[in-house]
């Protein structure tokens, strides 16, 4: 069994939710990476997702534009990025999720692209451009070695989320709203809508997660009631990352994960 | 090619789309596809296409030139003398009349020069409907006039301040407001790039310049020799090329070398570029070593894109097509020497074209005939090439 699909058994088994944390590696340094995880982990988030920079994230909002910059304008190369993501194992057994864009596994070729990857310590990957009908390749380089997370939007057909929930393994991304990461237009009954729709789908075979704009204890708590299985926040970390001194990243980072982790945990 | 289903030439094309864009691309597929051989469809395009924006365009025998370069007779298919002065009318007047077909009531662009903003403007002003134009900060600057008659023509322009501020990030940024406004927004893509159906459709637009040719050919002699058109995302190119693949015409494509295709200053994708997926597509691209798209250059904003339509790396892949370059340096030759034996200002887009056609007619026979498709006029380029004059031409 998978880091992430033993996470949601032990989650469930405890009747929480669970929070994912997203963050990207190398934004500002790889100091703050660090710091960041360990704050991540001591509030208690379940998963992480740790982003590599591509030139031109197209689904993401301004925020993670910037940190993508940033990052690469900091020289992340993915030698750097693996050997991080090592040093994290190293600490933790949290699942470790890596989100980036198809052109850098394909550059590299998914086979050797994986195996490097996994053999870091990464448990599933998340291509927002990757769509079912390319992912032939990707598929087959990832069977049995990582899980594939696959996108879902609210106006995703039936039939479709029925093919993307086959294809998908660790969980169903459900993004929140229609805009770019960071989006902020509040929890829309859209949203809420699609969750009991997707749910009703995927029939507690695939945990499903809401991303895209989720960035208070508030908004974690309203889509946990709506259903879903997991939150995933973005934009909120980098945020906090960008305004916090180094001495203070890991306290605060914590802190904050603790107000989110709190509203999963059902009481 | 004619229409391929699985939206692939050969391994190119495809569509890497974030989900939130398949149903809005699926419901572009499904319309493109009912309305591009109806009857009242394509007599409304073509009655606008002749009355409107001044099809078909003549096909010039530029004796001077010509004469000038002691080779082949050099043909100029005259794309520039449409309404605002390039080939992207052809397009924007499909994609706007589909979109009204569709109900879409805003349109939204990327532009890198400004032609195809300029021509998307023009488009939903005379079919009554909204437009936003988005284009890199740095061709806001080196195209403003465009930039003006985009205002005029009541289309709101976004200054796309992102990476390398020029055409790729202002697709990326459409690509974003598409996303955010999915429901009531048609995207009106300029070139022959990005997800399936988009290359196509862009193309069979286009395909108008390479059909007018055949037939204008055919009243000359034959079928032409050598067919010349620039490259950057490919539109004109596709459009000239793609009707005339099944003749014998050798065909040739002209990149932007910049300032050469060793320094890193350039934007010659088939020249000098591997595999990758962006935009949508999987096709050539300048990149680094670990995929990250790198920054392009080029004197012409039009060609400054790191990607290219991925029926032209399939031509380039089968060996149909050559794909060949142009420094900046004789791309302002050409653009002088055009200028100044016949009179005729072109795009340094264009120019690019003109600078191959005077390199293969030296080498060619007096009986052979060169067709180059003269895609924009150079009107907005004037600064620019004055710009350029003033630093580089000591007297």
């Amino acid at each position: 069994m998978s880091r992430i699909k033993e996470k949601f058994a032990e989650l469930s088994a405890k009747k929480e939710k669970a929070l994912i944390a997203y963050i990207m590696v190398g934004y500002p340094n790889e100091n703050a990476t660090i710091s960041a995880v360990r704050g991540l982990i001591k509030g208690g988030a379940d998963i992480i997702e740790l982003g590599f920079p591509f030139s031109d994230p197209l689904a993401d909002g301004p925020i993670i534009q910037n940190a993508s910059t940033v990052s690469l304008d900091n020289g992340t190369k993915l030698n750097k990025f693996f050997n991080i993501v090592k040093k994290i194992r190293k600490e933790t057994d949290i699942p470790l999720i890596l989100m980036t864009y198809t052109n850098i596994l394909y550059h590299k070729g998914y086979s050797k692209f994986i195996v490097e990857a996994k053999n870091a310590g990464i448990d599933g990957f998340i291509l927002p451009d990757m769509s079912i009908e390319e992912s032939k390749e990707y598929l087959a380089s990832a069977k049995n070695a990582a899980d594939t997370i696959f996108l879902i939007s609210p106006n995703t057909t039936k039939s479709r989320i029925e093919r993307i929930t086959k294809l998908s393994s660790g969980f169903l991304y459900l993004v929140a709203v229609y805009g770019t990461t960071g989006v902020k237009i509040g929890i829309q009954n859209y949203t809420l809508n699609a969750i009991k729709e997707v749910k009703k789908i995927t029939k507690g075979k695939l945990p499903v997660g809401v991303g895209f704009g989720v960035s208070t204890p508030e908004d974690v708590k309203k889509y946990i009631k709506a259903g879903a299985d997991a939150v995933i926040v973005g934009s909120a970390f980098l945020k906090l990352i960008e305004k916090t001194p180094q001495n203070k990243l890991e306290s605060s980072i914590a802190t904050f994960t603790k107000s989110l982790k709190r509203q999963t945990v059902q009481t | 090619m004619k229409y391929p289903k699985d939206g692939r030439f050969g391994e190119f094309g495809g569509k890497y789309i974030p989900e939130t864009l398949v149903p809005a691309i699926e419901e572009l597929e499904e319309n493109y596809l009912k309305f591009k051989d109806n009857k009242d469809f394509k007599r409304e395009l073509d009655y606008y296409l002749k009355q409107y924006a001044g099809r078909p365009t003549p096909l010039y025998y530029a004796k001077n030139l010509s004469e000038k370069c002691g080779g082949a007779k050099i043909y100029l298919k005259r794309e520039d003398l449409l309404h605002g002065g390039a080939h992207k009318i052809n397009n924007t007047l499909g994609q706007a009349l589909l979109a009204k077909k569709m109900n879409k009531k805003r349109i939204i662009a990327e532009t890198g020069a400004g032609q195809h903003g300029v021509a998307t403007a023009m488009a939903c002003a005379v079919l009554g409907m909204k437009s936003e134009v988005y284009m890199g900060y740095k061709d806001t600057i080196r195209q403003k006039l465009n930039v003006y008659r985009m205002n005029m023509l009541g289309a709101k322009v976004h200054p796309v301040k992102s990476g390398s501020k020029t055409l790729k990030d202002a697709i990326n940024e459409a690509i974003r407001d598409w996303i955010t406004n999915v429901e009531s927004t048609y995207y009106l893509l300029g070139s022959a790039v990005g997800p399936h159906p988009y290359p196509v459709m862009v193309r069979d637009f286009q395909s108008v310049i390479g059909e007018e040719i055949k037939v204008q050919m055919k009243k000359i002699s034959k079928t032409p020799d050598i067919v010349i058109a620039c490259v950057g995302g490919g539109s004109n190119a596709i459009g000239t090329f793609y009707p005339l693949v099944d003749t014998n015409a050798e065909i040739i494509g002209v990149e932007a070398a910049g300032k050469g295709l060793k320094s890193k200053y350039h934007s010659a994708t088939l020249s000098a570029g591997s595999k990758g997926v962006l935009h949508g597509m999987m096709t050539y691209l300048l990149q680094d070593d670990e995929g990250q798209i790198t920054e392009t250059h080029s004197i012409s904003a039009g060609l400054d894109y790191p990607g290219v339509g991925p029926e032209h790396s399939y031509l380039k892949d089968t060996k149909r097509v050559k794909y060949h370059s142009a420094t900046d340096a004789e791309v302002i030759d050409a653009f002088l020497m055009l200028t100044r034996t016949e009179g005729i200002i072109p795009a340094l887009e264009s120019a690019h074209a003109i600078a191959e056609a005077m390199k293969v007619a030296k080498k060619s026979k007096k009986s052979e005939s060169i067709v180059v498709t003269l895609s924009g006029r150079g009107d907005k380029d004037v600064e620019e090439v004055q710009k350029y004059l003033s630093k580089h031409v000591k007297n």
